[in-house]
């Protein structure tokens, strides 16, 4: 494509609206136009320039801001309609089945239509990641196609502009001055007082500030993309871990995701607000509502497989020990172990008995058997003692004659007591489980159930992100471009000499007019320059046309 | 006098300076004969000292509540809604100096105290923290949302000033509708305020027992003459009104009966105030905008926008995520609260590129400005007390 040449001598790129060093307006359109648009400094874009190929077409319908704004548009109704109905995230349903029967049961045909188009899942469904892609790759095109012309042009620009160009800018004034070039002399010495950039040429001038929040959406842009990049990579393995465990109290497992890690529950605890400590001022909240959770957190110890141990071969060593509480999380290698969930009273820890005798129902003792980890003997009094001989933690009837442990979770334990008393001091056998003992002779004691105690059970979640730290790097390189871009503005000021005692000034800026006005005013005041106007705001001329003729 | 009980007090002393000021703001506009004049008018400097004063009297119910309750007043809907207010007034005050117009304050006074008045409405007493509100990040992520959220609605009070005075409202238009619909919307405000005064005053209570969507036993209360029952409502109170109907598990028929109660007493209002006057709403506040300058109410909605976006940004979206990576272990839920200040966000970026793109200036960029208000409100409202998700305030 040819290069589009200016009267003043400068070649511009072919698309070229403004001319990029002195002005001039290059198309039939430009010239015609009363106010020019100064958004990308009529700078020749990609996009405004080629619609040839098929690559052309679809670089300028990405680039293209009615169609970024119609993606943000259309990720803004899929996502409001997200939150109509529950997402399938908080149904608490397995199968598909239980789902579709929750919605239906709960928002009857608008729950059916709900879950049959996919709506439940919506943030997960194809088109929505389609969506957010398309969103990533309009920002992508729509920023390149601009900064590059928009850099260019703000650097070749020269001081001196043509008459035409200062003419059609919307703050516009020309006039007689006295001495033209002392105002000019006293002009730059305000500017640089306001502390803009002035340069100088040939009878004119140009006055420039915070040229550097243009670049403040491209920088907002950039932060975007990287977030987007952070979220793409999750789906690569070794980047995301996102496990959930359930952890009884006393139990040690493997922590999912995490290999070689082992976490034992040493407590879980939940309290409440009591009215006397919380003090006074809670104490109507407590009335009304009745009770408030206060806290949950599980007392943890984290081991790991010693150096060259193999794994699972129990050769552990002991890393630390932690109280996980809601918002405080366990970190290790990388890891988060965090507090979600929990159940209590589901699961027994320990059974309490005594040994009786029979005849006079007196009892000589009690003992408790740890039902995880259970211990051999129990030494009950003098010369009284209980030997655990058999222990059937998940009891399941007899087999053959013998009796049968389904796991090793206890949910109904059995066990076989062998008896010593001062009296039998060989021993006398029983075997015992929940609601019923058997005894192969007659025995002149027993065991007796007294009671249980349940073990409370801890739900974590367990995350690794390596992604986080990108995510980060993305919001804050947004906000450093949000930031830029919007408190700062570029406003620029052109002064010039134009035929015998005239000046003319015209200013741009490309937000915040009103304090580009404020700063005209000072310059105007003190350099006598000629009186300007707003082309845009009809009411304040009025006022000033009114105020002069009263 | 206990900290708790000082802290009520200055709050109503700030109400009342609100109060006040409004109407030096008003004598400020009716005495100029234009934007021009009246920047420094005498009545418009006496307001602002006035909104001030009222301002810092806030501030004080804001700290002296954080130290009686020993954790930031932002923790229920009560305390939430009143600093929401009282940053709305802090946002004013900013965009006071920085274009000194006495219009801004004629319109943004008068909403913030409808929001503090909404705020009052609900149960007032300081709660402790559940575990999963105990994080100096949820501190810091709601101050600066509700901080954004209140610039961003500044640039609300200037699209609708900006619409006042130059909707035509003599002649029947698609935009004359709108107009009155935003203003009767803000009257429905009132109903609501005003029908849960009453009740609270008679002290009305009605108890019920019933079964909840978990298919759990319940117990409720009512403040109102229960219109719709819960699910399976059983009264314990003797000798209440019979609810009219009985709603599934899913409606919080409570919720239900405030709104049917605010939005008749709103209606009621309304038509009464048609009676009266006999002309559209929107026509009596129309000769306190009409002394505004069009292009300036303009620029302080774009500029609000521009000081409020990265704010709401830094608020509602980063912080948030911070804190939601430590309380939930994910820094993303798609829970429904989470989900709206999305939308509030993109929906102003798209407000930002309308304008910066595509021209979008004067009276579209007002309608917009009006329409993200609506959105935080709706945020704030509407999806805490229907769609109530993890976040929800009960
Ligand atoms: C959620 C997504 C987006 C956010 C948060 C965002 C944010 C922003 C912000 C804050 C600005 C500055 C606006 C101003 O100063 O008034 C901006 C400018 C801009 N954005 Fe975006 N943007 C997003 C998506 C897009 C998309 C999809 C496009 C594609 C067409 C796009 C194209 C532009 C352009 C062309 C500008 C103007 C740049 C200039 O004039 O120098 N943006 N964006």
């Amino acid at each position: 494509m040819s290069k589009i040449k200016c009267q003043c001598g400068h070649e511009n790129p072919f698309g070229t609206v403004l001319c990029e060093r002195c002005g001039r307006p290059q198309t039939e359109e430009a010239k015609a136009s009363q106010l020019v648009d100064m958004r990308y400094e009529g700078s020749a874009r990609r996009s405004q320039t080629y619609n040839r190929s098929i690559v052309d077409r679809i670089w300028n319908f990405f680039s293209s801001v009615k169609i970024g704004i119609s993606i943000i548009i259309a990720v803004l109704v899929t996502s409001a309609i997200g939150t109509a109905f529950p997402q399938k995230l908080y149904v608490p349903a397995t199968t598909e089945v239980e789902l579709a029967a929750y919605y239906e049961r709960l928002y009857w045909l608008f729950g059916t239509a709900y879950y049959k188009l996919g709506f439940h899942d919506m943030y997960n469904s194809w088109w929505f990641i389609t969506l957010i892609g398309m969103l990533g790759i309009s920002i992508i095109i729509a920023s390149v196609d601009r900064v590059i012309p928009l850099y260019k042009s703000l650097k070749r620009q020269r001081t001196k502009r043509h008459p035409s160009f200062m003419k059609k800018q919307r703050i516009y004034g020309e006039g007689p001055t006295e001495k033209p070039d002392v105002s000019l002399g006293k002009a730059e010495e305000k500017l640089k007082k306001l502390r803009y950039n002035v340069k100088t040429e040939d009878g004119a001038l140009l006055a420039e500030k915070n040229r550097f929040s243009r670049w403040g959406p491209y920088v907002n842009h950039t932060g975007l993309i990287i977030f987007f990049i952070g979220i793409l990579l999750r789906g690569i393995p070794g980047f995301y871990v996102d496990e959930t465990m359930w952890l009884l109290e006393g139990d040690t497992k493997a922590v999912p995701g995490a290999t070689g890690y082992y976490l034992e529950s040493k407590k879980f605890t939940m309290e409440t607000y009591t009215k006397d400590e919380a003090g006074e001022v809670f104490g109507e909240a407590l009335d009304r509502v009745g009770m408030i959770a206060k806290n949950y957190q599980t007392d943890v110890a984290l081991y790991k497989d010693k150096e060259g141990a193999l794994p699972g071969s129990g050769d552990q060593e002991f890393v630390k020990d932690y109280s996980i509480i809601v918002n405080d999380p366990l970190n290790f290698d990388g890891f988060n172990v965090f507090q979600m969930d929990y159940r209590q009273d589901e699961d027994l820890k320990s059974m309490t008995f005594q040994l009786m005798e029979k005849s006079t129902e007196k009892s000589l003792g009690e003992f408790t058997v740890n039902l995880v980890d259970p211990e051999q003997n129990y030494e009950i009094a003098e010369g009284a003692s209980v030997v655990l001989s058999d222990y059937y933690p998940d009891f399941d009837g007899m087999e053959n004659g013998e009796p049968k442990s389904k796991s090793s979770i206890p949910n109904n334990p059995a066990f076989i007591f062998k008896m010593i008393t001062p009296e039998k001091p060989k021993g006398e056998m029983s075997f015992v489980a929940i609601q019923q003992t058997l005894e192969t002779e007659e025995n002149a004691y027993k065991v007796k159930f007294v009671s249980a105690e349940m073990r409370d059970k801890s739900g974590f979640v367990v995350r690794k992100d390596k992604t986080l730290y990108i995510l980060l790097l993305g919001g804050i390189i947004f906000m450093i471009g949000v930031i830029q871009g919007s408190y700062w503005n570029h406003r620029r000021i052109w002064i010039q000499k134009g035929l015998d005692n005239e000046l003319l000034i015209a200013g741009h800026t490309n937000k915040n007019w009103f304090s580009l006005k404020k700063e005209l005013d000072k310059v105007q005041d003190f350099a006598d320059l000629p009186a300007y106007e707003d082309r845009q705001d009809k009411e304040s001329n009025l006022e000033i046309k009114e105020g002069e003729q009263s | 006098m206990g900290l708790a009980a000082l802290s009520s007090n200055l709050l109503l002393v700030s109400f009342i300076a609100y109060l006040v000021a409004t109407l030096f703001f008003g004598g400020a506009v009716k005495g100029a004969k234009s934007e021009a004049t009246y920047q420094n008018n005498r009545w418009g400097k006496i307001a602002i000292i006035i909104t001030i004063i009222g301002f810092i009297s806030h501030i004080g119910y804001f700290i002296t509540r954080w130290i009686a309750s020993g954790h930031a007043p932002v923790s229920n809907m009560f305390e939430f809604t009143t600093a929401f207010g009282m940053m709305l007034v802090g946002s004013f005050i900013l965009l006071f100096y920085l274009y000194r117009t006495p219009s801004l304050g004629l319109f943004a006074l008068p909403i913030a105290i409808i929001i503090i008045a909404y705020a009052s409405m609900f149960p007032r007493e300081i709660t402790p923290l559940i575990p999963a509100l105990k994080s100096y990040w949820l501190t810091v992520h709601v101050i600066t949302a509700a901080l954004g959220e209140s610039i961003l609605a500044i640039s609300a009070v200037a699209g609708l000033i900006f619409l006042l005075k130059n909707i035509d409202l003599t002649k029947k238009s698609k935009q004359r509708f709108w107009i009155e619909a935003v203003i009767f919307t803000l009257i429905l405000v009132v109903g609501f305020v005003l029908s849960s005064t009453t009740f609270k005053l008679i002290g009305y209570e009605a108890e019920f027992t019933y079964i909840d969507k978990n298919e759990k036993p319940a117990k409720i209360e009512y403040n109102y003459p229960p219109l719709f029952g819960m699910h399976q409502y059983k009264a314990i109170t003797p000798e209440v009104m019979t609810p009219w109907a009985e709603m599934p598990a899913i409606i919080n028929a409570k919720t239900l009966t405030t709104f049917v109660w605010a939005v008749t007493t709103g209606i009621l209002l309304y038509l009464i105030l048609r009676l009266i006057f006999r002309r559209p709403i929107a026509t009596l506040f129309q000769p306190f905008a009409k002394k505004a300058n069009s292009q300036l109410m303009d620029e302080i909605g774009y500029r609000a926008v521009m000081i409020g976006f990265p704010v709401f940004t830094l608020g509602a979206l980063i912080f948030a995520m911070i804190w939601a990576h430590e309380a939930w272990s994910r820094f993303w839920g798609w829970d429904p609260k989470e989900v709206w200040a999305l939308i509030t966000w993109l929906f102003y970026a798209a407000f930002l590129h309308l304008r910066l793109s595509r021209g979008w200036d004067g009276e579209k960029s007002a309608w917009l400005a009006v329409i993200g208000f609506i959105i935080i409100m709706f945020n704030l409202i509407a999806v805490n007390l229907i769609i109530a998700g993890l976040h929800s305030y009960a």
